[in-house]
């Protein structure tokens, strides 16, 4: 099979001492959903910042063959979009247009490419008509479509989400997970909403406390219960899900 | 929460909201410099400057009384600092007058010009104008967050009061300075998370821009027929006193 993301024995320590991962390894396949659940603070936020280089590691992650390293930042950052927690970290421009149009002007695109590749990722988030609107103005849902736009602007191979229906309601929430199941990309989910991973994902990795506790498909996984029990991903001592 | 108090007014349309953003910043700025720069004892010049801004506040159709209400705001400041004018020097009165009077005709055009024009075109016209990136940055973001924390504030002083906010004087204080640390530090962690938002969409310090503005056959009439009632007013100002 295709490796598109290999991780291996990867740890991390923050500047403060706080041990966020420790020998973490992780292969994940092309076209692949795989689904990255644990409580808060397991982690995965940390894990995902690798994936695009923001946190260094000394060539424990290879994106498409290659190591993460100064040289193909650009390169990687374009492949990996990544899909942060908080819309409102996500969009800092004055304008929709401005804030999708931000990686592509960044790579250096040409006007015309800008303008499509905007039209492009509006559409496919189903926000087209929202271009001279600010962020502010929006509702939560729709602030998290801006949010993929900005990312699916640059055309990325793998599109990694942090928390995509947190906060969300119901509606909202499952007007996204009809929009991550119709992607073709490889799609790499860190949540704790077992909903969205049921619908989603077919692979689910486990992290509690910086470590993969286990690994393997979404059924097997979720119908673990004592394993969800385990790692507060279910309530303690019931049966149903 | 909705807020539009910095550019109220800017989306409806007029003769004066169509003109381009450069125009109307550049006829600003010399309505400012003639404003400031006529001699305390043209009197009658600031009559033509206030029939000219009247003018143009007539033909933007923003409600007069917006307009009004906004410009006294800067009143305080202005007596601060003039207040004392009059005890101090010879023909004193009159130039505190002049003073206030041209701080009001300013201020008159400065809010005539953000009740006409969009925050994001009035940015993308600074930019156009050679104003240093990192000016406009700035600005830009300080237009999209201070919604965001305008509402982080409401929200901290509603869960004070919810916690029955009392007691001296003293512990008020205390209870104001501390929501102030917080809301800083706050912004302080959102501006890393922004900033790493951006380094995933491949900002490297510095930002292609794109070019959405066109001078319009409007623009040159309302720039050679404000220019010369401008000088009209200057020449009127200097024979006339």
């Amino acid at each position: 099979m295709n490796e598109v993301i290999k991780i291996e024995n990867l740890s991390f320590i923050y500047p403060d001492g706080q041990s966020a991962l420790s020998d973490v390894s992780l292969t994940i396949h092309l076209g692949e959903r795989v689904a990255l659940v644990g409580p808060n603070g397991a982690g995965k936020t940390t894990l995902l910042l690798h994936l695009n280089g923001i946190l260094p590691s000394n060539g424990q992650v290879k994106v498409f063959g290659s190591a993460v390293m100064d040289g193909n930042l650009k390169e990687v950052r374009r492949r990996v979009g990544l899909v942060f927690q908080n819309p409102d970290d996500q969009l800092f421009s004055p304008t929709v247009f401005d804030d999708v149009a931000f990686g592509p002007i960044n790579l250096g695109y040409s006007e015309a490419e800008v303008r499509q590749s905007v039209a492009q990722a509006l559409r496919w988030v189903g926000m087209t008509g929202f271009e001279k609107r600010s962020p502010h103005h929006l509702s939560l849902g729709e602030k998290k479509r801006i949010a993929i736009a900005t990312v699916l602007s640059m055309s990325p191979e793998i599109l990694v989400l942090d928390e995509p229906t947190a906060n969300l309601d119901p509606r909202s929430k499952w007007a996204l997970i009809s929009l991550l199941k119709r992607s073709t990309m490889t799609l790499i989910i860190a949540c704790h909403d077992l909903e969205l991973v049921r619908a989603v994902c077919q692979r689910v990795v486990i992290i509690d406390q910086g470590r993969i506790i286990a690994e393997g498909s979404t059924e097997n996984i979720l119908g673990d219960m004592p394993l969800l029990q385990a790692h507060g991903l279910a309530p303690d001592g019931s049966k149903t899900a | 929460m909705k807020h539009s108090f910095i550019d109220q007014y800017s989306d409806s349309n007029s003769v004066i909201h169509r003109l381009d953003p450069r125009t109307k910043f550049l006829a600003t700025l010399a309505f400012i410099l003639a404003v400031t720069l006529t001699p305390p004892h043209h009197g009658q010049a600031f009559w033509v400057y206030f029939a000219l801004v009247s003018v143009l506040i007539l033909l933007s159709r923003v409600p007069v009384l917006h307009i009004l209400k906004r410009s006294l705001v800067i009143m305080p400041f202005v007596l601060l600092v003039a207040i004392f004018v009059p005890f101090l020097k010879e023909n004193g009165l009159q130039l505190f007058l002049t003073v206030v009077v041209k701080a009001w005709l300013s201020i008159l055009s400065l809010v005539l010009l953000m009740a006409t024009t969009k925050i994001p075109s009035l940015l993308e016209g600074l930019e156009w104008l050679r104003l240093p990136r990192v000016m406009v940055m700035i600005l830009s973001f300080m237009y999209r967050y201070i919604f965001v924390l305008v509402d982080e504030v409401m929200r901290m002083r509603q869960a004070r009061d919810s916690r029955n906010f009392g007691g001296s004087r003293w512990w008020q204080l205390k209870t104001i300075g501390s929501m102030v640390g917080t809301l800083f530090i706050r912004s302080y962690e959102r501006g890393e998370r922004v900033y790493v938002a951006m380094l995933s969409r491949g900002f490297e310090g510095h930002s292609r821009t794109r070019e959405n503005l066109g001078f319009k056959l409007a623009d040159a009439y309302f720039g050679i027929s404000f220019g010369l009632a401008l000088f009209l007013a200057g020449v009127f100002g200097f024979w006339g006193g």
